[in-house]
């Protein structure tokens, strides 16, 4: 019956956890918008302070205790009309780690089918009083419209062709933690521009945060006025890779075409995949991400992916909890504030 | 029809039939218009007759709108013939064409015949109706043109519906033409336009949104033309929108061919830019333009180039319209707002107000054969009373139409309907 000895891991969580803790209270501020719909909405030093107190949660998720009482009593609804289990994933062990309570929802399978409108759903859903409300939808501007009916905060988790902020924000914390910073760095962002929010919420915040961003793609998958977003356009993926720094590849959206952008996958593979060879052309330090899940060998090859000296897919998909736990515990301090959206 | 013969006094008469603008009084008696004068007072009137003051506000043809979109049969709680009749009598609109896109269609007479008696019982404004160019909105069989023509059709429309094959839309046109009917057709690439919900570039680009590009428009308009000028049939060209298609239609019109173009008041007062929160008010088809097409429009507008402005009426209850962008029904609610509208081209000095009126009343009914649109004597007595000046903002709450999707909503705007006539009875009187 005595009592079991502590274990040294033990013992090292029971060490850290109150420096993580001091390190995530010392970087906490509320975030100056009521919800997390666009890059748009935010200024420099909000996105660096984003990051900064992402990094101290990348601590915490490392560390044996990963609970924090940050959002405790909140309650967080994630509501995916389009599924992912990723996202949902990332955006429910971000919110559990902060002390919040969560429920998942797929409205597909309930009302949605059955003639009630998206703001019906929001408006029953609001009358439950959660605090945070994580949305997927296939609609471009879906989350916007959500976030003028309901009176808890919303988090867009990608709508449509439109936005994917988090994704960006994940995108920038593993950027910066591979490089030191942003500012200055060439990153070429490379495939689907057209149907890709990850392209749209990245090449805004990318250059919010000083990056040189470059667009390479067919131009049957770039977006009518892609060159006046302040990217440099490229048709030619070898030319837009030459010299960068990053290159982040988009997932060819293969159950969004509608019709034939690209003639074949193996066409699109030899001119817009990224092989080693393409690699070659890019800096010598060069890093390789990509949102996920990957077609591999369609718009990316196996060997560059698993590359570990240069891809950084792994860690962006860690990194997406700790800049999702930034985004809900900054709304949350906002909400502390008393400070309710549509009240 | 009025018991007594009424005379309104002290007006300015707005007349685009003998282009006269200016002092005027008129009686009424037995529904049509029986004298005109060109001076504020009628000299000798005999101690019956009834006299209305019109206090130096614009006396004028009541508006005629060959573009409205009902939701009877078929879709009742959108809109019905009477609540868009009342929503017409609000707006001074005294004549309305509804379309034949309904459930079931109008591609036959019966179900012509049952909205015009339908109408009929209603008394309000006159409401006639536009027969389908095919059976069923498909584009594939002509639907009963002549019969439909018998029954009182006044031009044939597939409606939103592109008419894709060619050789459909030839014989449409020339059977058409037997039966001395025009065929109003939008155009639109059907292939460049499925799916597309914004015009492309840059902000739609942004927005995320499918788009298609603004010359779709020109391409199919250009395809409409070649077809009226191989059959000789009149063609009306549905809400044109872009300077692109407007030279297109510069360019057949001197070569001789009997097109009328409309525009509707949408693509006259909006731009793409209105789109930018995803305000689904604004989805309109064909989708709201740059700013530089909208103002080549108001030029042709100006101009003549484009003959008819239209209200484009499209009804859309909330559960059509409260939804993502891409997923809202497309269309505006107009009968109410048109008027207003329309004058605001006038206020900002871009259209005389003579000119502007013609493109409501005097143009459409002589497109579509009515006696109505004209201060003249015997014609039908379809009149509007109206406070050009007056401000009002527009309350999408308060619109009468049943559905209230108007894009104008909390718009400032300029025009006032004090009095509605049609066939000499009083029925719209504003209530201020």
């Amino acid at each position: 019956m005595s009592p079991a000895p502590a274990t040294p891991i033990a013992c090292a969580a029971m060490r850290d956890a109150p420096d993580i803790e001091s390190g995530v209270r010392a970087r906490m501020f509320a975030l100056s918008q009521p919800h997390f719909i666009s890059v748009a909405g935010l200024n420099r030093p909000e996105a660096e302070r984003l990051l900064d107190l992402a990094d101290a949660f990348v601590g915490l998720s490392r560390a044996r205790e990963k609970k924090l009482s940050l959002l405790r009593g909140r309650t967080l609804v994630n509501m995916f009309f389009e599924s992912s289990t990723r996202t949902q994933s990332s955006f429910e062990i971000a919110a559990k780690r902060l002390g919040a309570d969560t429920v998942n929802m797929s409205p597909r399978t309930s009302s949605v089918t059955k003639g009630e409108t998206l703001i019906d759903t929001a408006v029953t859903l609001n009358a439950m009083k959660p605090d945070l409300l994580v949305v997927r939808h296939a609609a471009s501007g879906a989350a916007a419209l959500l976030s003028q009916k309901v009176g808890c905060s919303v988090i867009n988790a990608g709508d449509g062709w439109h936005e994917h902020p988090t994704q960006a924000l994940l995108d920038a914390l593993t950027i910066r933690r591979a490089f030191g910073t942003v500012s200055g760095l060439t990153i070429a962002i490379c495939g689907d521009v057209l149907h890709s929010r990850v392209a749209r919420s990245n090449v805004g915040l990318l250059q919010l945060m000083g990056a040189r961003v470059r667009l390479v793609g067919p131009p049957t998958l770039m977006p009518s006025g892609a060159d006046q977003w302040g990217a440099e356009v490229f048709h030619d993926m070898r030319a837009g890779v030459a010299g960068v720094d990053v290159v982040m590849m988009l997932r060819l959206q293969l159950e969004r075409m509608d019709g034939a952008f690209v003639p074949s996958t193996r066409e699109y593979f030899r001119f817009f995949g990224l092989d080693a060879e393409k690699l070659a052309l890019a800096a010598p330090h060069v890093r390789v991400m990509h949102p996920g899940p990957m077609n591999r060998g369609v718009e990316i090859e196996s060997g560059v992916a698993d590359n570990l000296d240069i891809s950084l897919i792994q860690q962006q998909v860690e990194m997406g909890v700790a800049a999702r736990m930034a985004v809900l515990a900054t709304l949350a301090a906002r909400l502390d504030d008393g400070d309710r959206p549509n009240v | 029809m009025s018991e007594r013969p009424t005379a309104y006094l002290n007006a300015r008469l707005v007349d685009p039939a003998s282009g006269y603008d200016g002092p005027g009084a008129l009686i009424v008696a037995e529904g049509v218009i029986a004298e005109v004068a060109h001076s504020y007072h009628i000299a000798n009137l005999s101690p019956d007759i009834e006299m209305i003051d019109c206090g130096g506000q614009a006396l004028m043809p009541g508006l005629i709108d060959l573009r409205v979109k009902t939701g009877e049969p078929g879709a009742e709680p959108k809109e019905t013939l009477k609540s868009a009749s009342r929503a017409a009598a609000v707006g001074g609109v005294t004549s309305i064409v509804v379309q034949p896109d309904t459930d079931p269609a109008v591609d036959e007479p019966a179900v012509l015949d049952f909205i015009l008696r339908r109408a009929r019982d209603i008394e309000l404004v006159h409401v006639h109706a536009a027969g389908a160019a095919t059976r069923g909105l498909k584009g594939v069989h002509m639907a009963e043109i002549g019969l439909m023509a018998e029954a009182g059709a006044l031009y044939f429309t597939d409606v939103d519906q592109p008419l894709a094959d060619s050789k459909v839309f030839r014989r449409v046109l020339s059977y058409a033409k037997a039966f001395d009917r025009p065929v109003a057709h939008r155009p639109a690439d059907p292939y460049l336009s499925l799916g597309a919900v914004a015009t492309e570039g840059e902000l739609a680009g942004r927005l995320g949104l499918p788009s298609v590009p603004a010359i779709a428009e020109r391409i199919a308009l250009e395809r409409d033309l070649a077809l009226a000028e191989l059959t000789g049939a009149r063609l009306i060209v549905d809400q044109i929108t872009t300077a692109e298609a407007l030279d297109s239609l510069a360019r057949s019109r001197a070569r001789g061919t009997h097109v009328t173009a409309t525009a509707s008041i949408n693509h006259l007062s909006f731009n793409e830019v209105d789109i930018g929160d995803y305000r689904t008010f604004y989805r309109v088809d064909p989708p709201l333009r740059a700013e530089d097409d909208r103002q080549a429009l108001i030029e042709a507008v100006a101009s003549g180039l484009v003959g008819v402005i239209t209200s484009a009426h499209t009804p859309a209850p909330p559960e059509d319209k409260r939804l993502p962008f891409s997923e809202a029904a497309p269309g505006a609610a107009g009968l109410e707002t048109l008027l207003p509208a329309l004058l605001s081209l006038y206020h900002e000095g871009r259209c005389d107000l003579i000119d502007l009126i013609r493109t409501v009343t005097l143009a459409p009914a002589e497109l579509l054969g009515l006696a109505a649109g004209r201060l003249v004597r015997g014609a039908p007595a379809d009149l509007i009373l109206c406070d050009l000046e007056a401000p009002v903002v527009i309350d999408a709450a308060k619109l009468i139409s049943k559905s209230k999707n108007s894009p104008f909503d909390g718009r400032r705007l300029q025009g006032r309907v004090v009095l509605t006539v049609v066939d000499g009875r009083v029925v719209y009187r504003s209530g201020v």
